[in-house]
C-alpha cells in the first residue's frame, strides 16, 4: 500500500509519456487531438440525451423517443436543426464582440482536456503542473460568458452574465481549496501521478473535499440548483438571450463541456480516473464520467433553485471555512500518520458529517444568518 | 518536459481553430443558399419580452459583487502559496505546516472583519 509516498520522485520516474509512436510528435499530437474533440462532442451529445430521457423519468414522462432507437438520434437531430437556422445579430450589439463570445466560451473547455488522463499515461500532454493548468484554463470561458453577456446590449443578458461572474468568483476558492486537498495526500501536481497514487479512490480519504468540489463545480458550470444565470423565470435566458442559430448551438455545447470538464475531474481527482478491475481504462472511464453526471442530473431534478443571496452565503459562509478546516486537517493528517492510510477513511468520514452538522447548527443559531 | 507544452501549444491553436470552423459553417451554408436570411427591423430589436427597450443597457448600475471581487484576490492569491506548499508538504514537515497557518491565520482575520461588517451579505 503506497498512497503516502514519501518519495514522489521515485514515481515520477515511471513512463507517463505515450510510447514512441513512428513519427513521434506529430502522430502524437494528431491523434490526442482528434480523439479529444471526438470525445467531447460524442460525450456532450450522449450527456444532452441522457439528462433529457433521465429527467423525463424523473418527471413522470417519457423524454425524447421519436428519433432513432430510445431517442438516442435526438441530440444530432438538434445539432443539424440549429445548424440550419438563421443568424440573428440584434443592431445595438456590439458585432465583434458578440462574434468572439462563443470562440472564448468554448476554446478553454476543449483545452482543458490535454491534461486529463484516458488511461495510464494516455494523455496529450503529462504536464508536472496539470492541475494548476486546469484550474488556470477553466476560469477563461467566464469571460466569454460576460462578453456575450455585455456585447448583446441587451439588460437581461448582462444581469445574467454579472450573475455568472459573481458565482464563480465565490465558488472558485472552495473548489481550488478542496483540490488542494487531493494534491497533498499525492504530492504531485500531475494528473497522471494524482491517479496513480490513488490505491483507495480519494473520495473515500477526502470526503469532505468531495462534497466541496461537487458542489462548488455544479455552481461554476451553473447546474441546475445554481442556474441563476439563465434563470428563465426572472431574466429570459440569461447571456444568451440574444443568440440564435449556430452560437447558440456554441453555448449550449459549453454549457454540457463543462459539465464533462466537471465530471472528468471529479473521476479523475476523487473516484479513481481509469483505475478499476476487468474492464479495460478507458471504459472505466467512460463509465465513471457518466455517473457522476447522472449524480448531477438527479440533484438538479431534486432540488429547487436557490436564490442569489443564498448562492452567495453558501459560498462564503459554509463552504469557505469548510475547504481550510478540510485543508488543514489533511495536512496535520499527513504529517501525523504518514503510513496509516485505512484507519483514515473512518476518521474523516467522521470529520465530515461532525463538521457540516456543526456549521449548520452555527447558521441555525443566527450565526451570519442571511436577512431576507 | 519542455515538449509537453508544445503539445499544449499546438493544442490551443487547434481548438481555436475547431471553434472558427464551426462557426463559419452557417456563413458557408448561407452563402450556398441553404439558410435562411431575412433581417428586418423588429427582428434585429433587442429582446425584452415584448416590451419596446428604453435607453442602452451599457449605464453604470450597482450591482453588489464588488466587496466579492475584492475579497476574491486576496483569497486567490493565498490559494496561489498553497499550491506549491501542498505539493512538498512532506519534505517540508511541520515547520511548513505551522508557516502556513501563520500565513493563513493573517488572511482570515481580515476574511472574519469582512464578515463581521457584513460585506458577505447579498444586500
Amino acid at each position: 500500500m503506497m498512497i503516502f509516498n514519501p518519495d514522489p520522485s521515485s514515481v515520477r520516474q515511471m513512463p507517463t509519456l505515450a510510447p514512441d509512436w513512428p513519427g513521434g510528435f506529430w502522430w502524437h499530437w494528431l491523434l490526442f487531438t482528434v480523439i479529444i474533440i471526438a470525445f467531447v462532442l460524442l460525450l456532450v451529445m450522449g450527456y444532452i440525451w441522457l439528462e433529457r430521457r433521465a429527467m423525463g423519468r424523473m418527471q413522470a414522462r417519457l423524454g425524447p423517443n421519436r428519433a432513432g432507437p430510445f431517442g438516442l438520434l435526438q441530440p444530432v437531430a438538434d445539432a443539424l436543426k440549429v445548424m440550419l437556422k438563421e443568424d440573428i445579430v440584434p443592431v445595438n450589439a456590439d458585432k465583434i464582440v458578440h462574434l468572439l463570445a462563443p470562440i472564448i466560451a468554448f476554446a478553454p473547455v476543449l483545452i482543458i482536456f490535454a491534461v486529463v488522463p484516458f488511461a495510464n499515461g494516455a494523455l496529450l500532454a503529462d504536464l508536472n503542473i496539470g492541475i494548476v493548468f486546469v484550474v488556470a484554463i477553466s476560469s477563461i470561458s467566464t469571460l466569454g460568458v460576460f462578453m456575450a453577456g455585455w456585447g448583446s446590449s441587451n439588460k437581461y443578458s448582462l444581469l445574467g452574465a454579472m450573475r455568472n461572474v459573481a458565482s464563480v468568483v465565490s465558488y472558485e476558492i472552495p473548489v481550488v481549496l478542496s483540490i488542494a486537498g487531493v494534491v497533498l495526500i499525492t504530492g504531485s501536481l500531475s494528473m497522471n501521478q494524482i491517479v496513480l497514487a490513488q490505491e483507495i479512490p480519494f473520495i473515500l480519504l477526502q470526503p469532505l473535499g468531495f462534497l466541496i468540489f461537487f458542489i462548488g463545480g455544479c455552481a461554476e458550470i451553473n447546474r441546475s440548483p445554481f442556474d441563476l444565470l439563465e434563470a428563465d423565470s426572472e431574466i429570459v435566458a440569461g447571456f444568451h438571450t440574444e443568440y440564435s442559430g449556430m452560437k447558440f448551438a456554441m453555448f449550449y455545447l459549453v454549457e454540457y463541456a463543462e459539465a464533462l470538464v466537471i465530471s472528468a475531474l471529479i473521476t479523475t481527482l476523487f473516484l479513481g480516473g481509469w483505475r478499476g478491475p476487468i474492464l479495460p481504462p478507458w471504459l472505466w472511464f467512460l463509465v465513471k464520467v457518466m455517473v457522476v453526471f447522472f449524480v448531477m442530473v438527479w440533484t438538479r431534478t431534486t432540488l429547487p433553485r436557490v436564490r442569489i443571496d443564498q448562492l452567495m452565503a453558501l459560498a462564503w459562509k459554509f463552504l469557505f471555512p469548510l475547504a481550510l478546516l478540510n485543508l488543514f486537517i489533511t495536512g496535520i493528517e499527513i504529517l501525523a500518520w504518514p503510513t496509516a492510510i485505512a484507519w483514515l477513511i473512518p476518521v474523516n468520514i467522521a470529520v465530515m458529517v461532525i463538521l457540516v452538522l456543526l456549521w449548520s447548527k452555527l447558521f441555525k443559531l443566527g450565526w451570519g444568518r442571511v436577512e431576507v | 518536459m519542455l515538449i509537453n507544452y508544445g503539445y499544449i501549444g499546438l493544442f490551443i491553436l487547434a481548438a481555436i481553430a475547431f471553434t472558427i470552423v464551426m462557426l463559419l459553417l452557417p456563413a458557408i451554408f448561407r452563402l450556398v443558399g441553404i439558410n435562411p436570411r431575412k433581417p428586418n427591423p423588429i427582428k434585429n430589436a433587442t429582446y425584452e419580452c415584448g416590451m419596446e427597450t428604453i435607453g442602452r443597457s451599457w449605464v453604470q448600475f450597482n450591482f453588489r459583487y464588488y466587496f466579492y471581487a475584492l475579497m476574491f484576490i486576496a483569497l486567490d492569491v493565498m490559494v496561489v502559496f498553497i499550491y506549491p506548499w501542498a505539493a512538498e508538504l512532506r519534505k517540508l514537515g511541520y515547520f511548513g505546516l505551522m508557516a502556513v497557518l501563520i500565513f493563513v491565520f493573517v488572511v482570515v482575520v481580515g476574511y472574519l472583519y469582512a464578515w463581521r461588517k457584513r460585506v458577505l451579505e447579498w444586500k
